[in-house]
């Protein structure tokens, strides 16, 4: 059987709250996640909201499912790709975000950070690699 | 639909999961899995507050591919297996321990 494996990216643009486009985002991917495709996520313009630390949603009457993106790893999605200026031009650094790791299976389970920060230039070149892409 | 349990009236979706995981009690689990012709022992409630927590830490019911590889991690190597978690619950680990601890159906589970 010879199934070819796919590039599969899904971009992340809008705030976490207000809308239902990102936990429906992080739905698509965990769903997706079985298929075993190549899968990365990259977050900019509000989308780098979607990964801040400490989000309360008491006030606004949605789930707070960030601690969904902890489970990133164990579902095997270990690229997330958050653009640098997007960070900026919010006043964040990654800092701000939550700590998001994976354990490296062929590494002796070594633990390692899923969020990698990219400048726009080479997010378009991430992007440019894709088969697939899923803008949320 | 809904189940009783524990002289309490439980609603359940279409597919028998609870409506409200607010709501669970060990009864729940007891009432669904008779319904189901299961017994539960201990090594059932293992996997059951496994799923619970599991939930509490990620706000999601891990699929069942992901539920293996976490069992194996917490409980050892011997319970971390698709043959041990089915044999517990023969109509799918995910699915139907999630239902059993209350959760919603699995996210990733086709």
């Amino acid at each position: 059987m010879s199934e070819q494996i796919k590039k599969f990216m899904y971009l992340n643009r809008r705030a976490p709250y207000g809308t239902i486009y990102a936990w429906e985002s992080l739905e698509v991917v965990l769903i997706g996640a079985a298929f075993d495709q190549d899968v990365s996520l990259a977050f900019l313009d509000d989308g780098v909201y979607q990964l801040v630390k400490g989000q309360d949603t008491a006030e606004v009457d949605m789930k707070n499912f960030s601690p969904t993106y902890q489970a990133l790893g164990d579902y095997d999605v270990t690229k997330l790709f958050v653009e640098k200026e997007s960070l900026e031009e919010r006043g964040l650094t990654l800092d701000d975000l939550m700590p998001l790791t994976y354990e490296d299976e062929d590494d002796d389970w070594a633990e390692k950070d899923s969020i990698k920060v990219v400048s726009r230039a080479e997010l378009a070149d991430i992007m440019e690699e894709q088969d697939v892409m899923f803008s949320f | 639909m809904a189940i009783e349990a524990n002289g309490k009236t439980f609603e359940t979706d279409e597919e028998g999961y609870l409506t409200n995981l607010g709501e669970w009690e060990p009864a729940v689990a007891e009432v669904m899995a008779a319904e189901d012709d299961l017994e539960l022992t201990d090594e059932h409630w293992e996997i059951i507050n496994f799923l619970r927590e599991y939930y509490e830490e990620y706000q999601i019911a891990p699929a069942v591919r992901v539920l293996t590889k976490a069992v194996g991690k917490k409980l050892g190597k011997e319970k971390g297996n698709s043959k041990y978690l089915y044999a517990l619950f023969p109509y799918g680990p995910g699915k139907q321990a999630c239902r059993f601890a209350g959760l919603p159906k699995p996210t990733g589970c086709i």
